[in-house]
This record gives structure tokens, C-alpha cells and sequence, in this order.
């Protein structure tokens, strides 16, 4: 594969996880109306048990990743309990406080994480199937698997946007309140979506530490659940389309800011200044953003 | 009072919000199968008590008794469904960023999570919605979002979405505020059809032409308290009534 390609292919398996994540969270921010920032905390979750269950257990990559999919959606029925507690702004804080406490389990608990260190070799997927032998360590490959992944989820959540049960979680956006005095418990709906979503989440972080061969508790920090809350306020909120374009620019603009002429190693950081400067623009003239069929 | 059968009594209901008794050992009967109207002056207490009896605030004290049987102490707002009560609400909620549509449908939605997930809409969902939205005068309106609609449209959708729930009680916080002529007439029909029906209807209103022409019993309320009640045409005679209204 000469560079070109790989680069392309790195790029598009870095929008494919990132659109798994944005299309997770819009289920719960864009139609449900509830503003977490704590996406993070379940990619890592999904990242570290697809590490250390297929290293330590010897388990395959698809069983660590049904098991990161669990354990996250246990982690979110649990951190879902408590959020129902919350509304509004408490809500965001309490959000934030778990990704925090996440992202100071994946530092501090060596025995388990290896703090700072991270997981590495991690393997990469393998198919071996009724005479079908296919081995994810070649990138085109895995692209084509992430891809595969991505549509698997993109149709679930656009199965549930479309559903009833999608039409009630956007009436408890709308007005929680006024819809349980039509017989709904909202309670049941919101923990249901935030389990789900968590799963989604740790699909993605499970092929990212696959892709990378490695995961460290750096990726999950707070800023990054920043970052795919602004991708799918930026692409478009209740919009599945939306986070597949907010996923797109996130990827692409710092990309674009090496080709326009800034240095690697302050392009970056230019990228989130760049980043910001869209957010608050759109929120001036089009605050639903790019796509969006809601406004915070 | 034609009908004896009391489909709710309130029996010494306190609801209070801090100090101030929005509503304050009230007790009353409501009749099965007719209009009943609670009127009294702003602040009286009216709309707590829809509150109370639909579970969007909690009781104090007192007790909610349904058809002379079911004594209930708390009302919690996603049970009143089972209890067969609905209502509308006096300042209009709407889910504003969905279609006029969708807020019909989501009434007639599947209420579990599960039984939800797996829904289809069926074409008898949709020929109610549709029978709905024209019964109110929304058939053109159908794909707005409701947030687009004029006050008037809300008021309309929002009573819609009341009678597309087919309980036995419907509670109405002032439907006609803000009404054009040819709105107040197809809400009265409405209330007149559910009558017919033999459907219980409370109304807050203050438009006593309207509560002449539809109730068949007036409950007056002051301060949180029953300060009278009757046939309209009494009830509105007299001296405490209009002095409650107009001050002494």
C-alpha cells in the first residue's frame, strides 16, 4: 500500500470510529435532549476490555468487543441510575464528573490498566469461518470491517430515531413532563437509550484500540467527550446524518491545516482554536447546526 | 347534580407551596358523565387542583377517591392513564420541535420500552390522527412543526391530543383563552360530543357565557377553598360569587 492510500485509509477509519461515536451520543443528546459529556468514558471502557479481555483471556476480537459492549452497557445502566436523579445542568456536571472518574480509573489502576502506560499489542481481528480466512491486520481490511460496523449501527439508530420508541424519546425532549401524563415513564426511556448508546460507544473504542494496537487513558480524557459532543452539535443534533458529517470535518480539519501551510506540530491545537471558532459561529447563525432537526 | 355516582371525590386535598395554601382542605364531588366547571379568580386554586388530580404535583394531604372505590394518596403524572384521566394544560405544552402529526402519534404509541422498540405504526393509527386533525380543523397543518402553529392551532392540537387518549375524565384548563369564534364553537362541540358520550368533563374557565351554555354543575373556588357550588345559573347569582370576582 503505498502512502496515499494508507493515509486515506488511516483517515477513514479514524472518521468511521469517530461517526460510531457521534451517532451514538446524538440518540442521547440529539433526540432525547439530555446533554452528556461522558462519551469518552464508555469508548475507553470499550477500548480497555477489548485490550484486556483479548490479551489476558485469550478471547478472540468480536467475544472481547460483545464483552466491552456489555460491560459498558452495565456501566451505563448503573451511571444512568444515577443521572436520572439530575436535569438541565446538573445533569452536564454530573456527566462530566463521570468521565473524570473514568478517565482516573484508566490512570490509576495499574494492576488492571497500567496507568499511564496503557495495553499494547493489542490484536487486531481475525475471521477464520467455514473456509473463510480473513486477517484485519491488513488496514484496508480493517476499514472495510469498521465500515461494516458503522452501518450496522448508523441503521440501529436510525431503526430507533424512526420508531415509536424514538417519537416518545423525542417528546421527552421536548417536554418530559407533559408526556408522562400520557402514561409514559420517562425514566425507562432515558436509561434505556443511555445503556444503548453506551454499547455503541465501547463498539468504537473496542476498534480503535484494535486499529492502534494499543490504548492508553489519554484518549479518554474529558476534552475528547468535548470534542464528539461539539461534532454532533456542529454536524447537525437529531440528525444521524449529521454526526456522519460532523465526524467527517473533525477528522479532515486538521488534516486541511497541514495542507494549508501549518507546521505539524502546531496544527493540532490550531484544529481545536479552528474547531471552536465553527462552534460559536453556528450557534450565532444556525444553532441547530449543519443538519440538525433540534436546537438545544 | 343529576347523577350520584361520584367518578372522583376529593376528600380534604391540601397542597401548599411553602407557606402559601394554593389549595386548602377542599373537598368536592364530581359526578360521572358530566361537565363540571371550577371557576373562582386567578390564583384561586383551580389548576393546582388539575395538577394534583393529574399527578404534576404532589399531594400534601387528602385523599383522591375514584368511583367511589379507589382511594389514592399520591398520583403519580404516567399513571393517570390507568386511572382513565387526561387533560390539557393552561399555558399550552406542545412538543414544539415535532410534527402536529407526531404529537398525535406518540399518544398512541405502545407504552413500554420494548413493546415501543418494536412498533409499527398501523394504518388505523394514522386514519385516527387523520380523523383527529380534521375533527379540530388540522388536516393542512399535519407536517408543521407544532412550534410554527398560531396560538389559537396549539390550543386545538392540544385538545386533540386530550381526546385521542379515549379515558373517562378530561380535564381542561381553560381550552377557550385565546380562541377565535370559530374555535370556541368546535371546542364546545367537542365538550358537548364528550357529554354525549357520557364522558366526565372538567373545565377551568372564565367565561361565564360559555359555562352557562356547557356545564351542568359550577364548583367556585377562592383562596384554595370551595366558596360554593351548584347549577350554573345559581351558583353565579350569588353574592360571594360576585364579590370572589369583582371584590367587595
Amino acid at each position: 500500500m503505498n502512502y496515499t492510500v494508507y493515509y486515506i485509509v488511516h483517515l477513514l477509519t479514524m472518521f468511521s470510529i469517530y461517526a460510531i461515536l457521534g451517532v451514538s451520543l446524538n440518540l442521547v443528546v440529539g433526540y432525547t435532549g439530555l446533554v452528556s459529556v461522558t462519551q469518552a468514558a464508555f469508548y475507553g471502557i470499550g477500548a480497555y476490555a477489548t485490550a484486556l479481555i483479548a490479551k489476558t483471556a485469550g478471547f478472540g476480537f468480536f467475544s472481547s468487543m460483545l464483552i466491552g459492549v456489555i460491560v459498558a452497557g452495565l456501566i451505563g445502566l448503573l451511571i444512568g441510575l444515577v443521572l436520572s436523579k439530575f436535569r438541565d445542568d446538573y445533569y452536564v456536571i454530573v456527566t462530566v464528573g463521570f468521565n473524570i472518574i473514568a478517565y482516573g480509573i484508566f490512570m490509576n489502576w495499574h494492576s488492571l490498566t497500567r496507568g499511564p502506560l496503557g495495553i499494547v499489542a493489542v490484536p487486531r481481528p481475525k475471521i477464520d469461518f467455514l473456509g473463510l480466512h480473513l486477517d484485519f491486520n491488513n488496514n484496508l481490511l480493517f476499514l472495510a470491517l469498521v465500515l461494516v460496523f458503522l452501518a450496522l449501527i448508523y441503521f440501529l439508530a436510525r431503526f430507533i430515531a424512526k420508531s415509536s420508541f424514538g417519537r416518545v424519546l423525542k417528546a421527552i425532549r421536548e417536554d418530559e413532563k407533559a408526556i408522562q401524563v400520557f402514561g409514559y415513564n420517562a425514566f425507562y426511556f432515558k436509561l434505556a437509550i443511555f445503556v444503548i448508546s453506551a454499547g455503541m460507544a465501547a463498539v468504537a473504542g473496542s476498534f480503535f484500540a484494535s486499529y492502534l494496537r494499543f490504548t492508553s487513558p489519554n484518549t479518554f480524557v474529558l476534552m475528547e467527550s468535548v470534542l464528539i459532543l461539539s461534532m454532533i452539535i456542529l454536524g447537525g443534533l437529531a440528525n444521524l446524518k449529521g454526526s456522519l458529517l460532523g465526524a467527517f470535518i473533525l477528522v479532515l480539519l486538521p488534516e486541511l491545516m497541514r495542507f494549508v501551510g501549518f507546521p505539524n506540530e502546531i496544527a493540532a491545537e490550531m484544529r481545536q482554536i479552528v474547531y471552536g471558532v465553527i462552534l460559536v459561529l453556528l450557534m450565532i447563525y444556525k444553532p441547530s447546526g449543519i443538519m440538525g432537526e433540534y436546537k438545544l | 347534580m343529576k347523577n350520584d355516582k361520584n367518578i372522583i371525590e376529593v376528600k380534604n386535598l391540601v397542597k401548599h407551596f411553602g407557606g402559601v395554601y394554593a389549595v386548602n382542605d377542599l373537598s368536592l364531588k364530581i359526578p360521572r358523565g358530566e361537565v363540571v366547571s371550577i371557576i373562582g379568580p386567578n390564583g384561586s386554586g383551580k389548576s393546582t387542583l388539575v395538577n394534583l388530580l393529574s399527578g404534576m404535583v404532589e399531594i400534601n394531604s387528602g385523599v383522591v377517591i375514584l368511583n367511589d372505590a379507589e382511594k389514592l394518596k399520591k398520583i403519580k403524572s404516567y399513571e393517570i392513564q390507568d386511572l382513565s384521566i387526561t387533560r390539557t394544560f393552561q399555558e399550552v405544552r406542545l412538543f414544539e420541535q415535532m410534527t402536529v402529526i407526531d404529537n398525535l402519534l406518540v399518544v398512541l404509541t405502545n407504552r413500554s420500552v420494548f413493546g415501543s422498540f418494536f412498533e409499527v405504526h398501523k394504518k388505523y393509527h394514522l386514519e385516527e390522527v387523520e380523523r383527529m386533525l380534521q375533527r379540530v380543523g388540522l388536516e393542512a397543518k399535519k407536517n408543521q412543526l407544532a412550534k410554527n402553529l398560531s396560538y389559537g392551532q396549539r390550543k386545538l392540537l392540544e385538545i386533540a391530543r386530550a381526546l385521542l387518549m379515549k379515558t373517562e375524565i378530561y380535564l381542561f384548563d381553560e381550552p377557550f383563552a385565546g380562541l377565535f369564534h370559530a374555535m370556541i364553537k368546535t371546542v364546545s362541540g367537542i365538550i358537548k360530543d364528550l357529554r354525549k358520550e357520557g364522558k366526565t368533563v372538567i373545565l377551568i374557565e372564565h367565561n361565564m357565557d360559555l359555562i352557562r351554555e356547557l356545564s351542568d354543575y359550577v364548583f367556585v373556588m377562592d383562596e384554595g377553598s370551595l366558596l360554593a357550588e351548584g347549577e350554573p345559573d345559581s351558583v353565579l347569582k350569588k353574592k360571594s360569587v360576585i364579590e370572589a370576582y369583582l371584590g367587595k
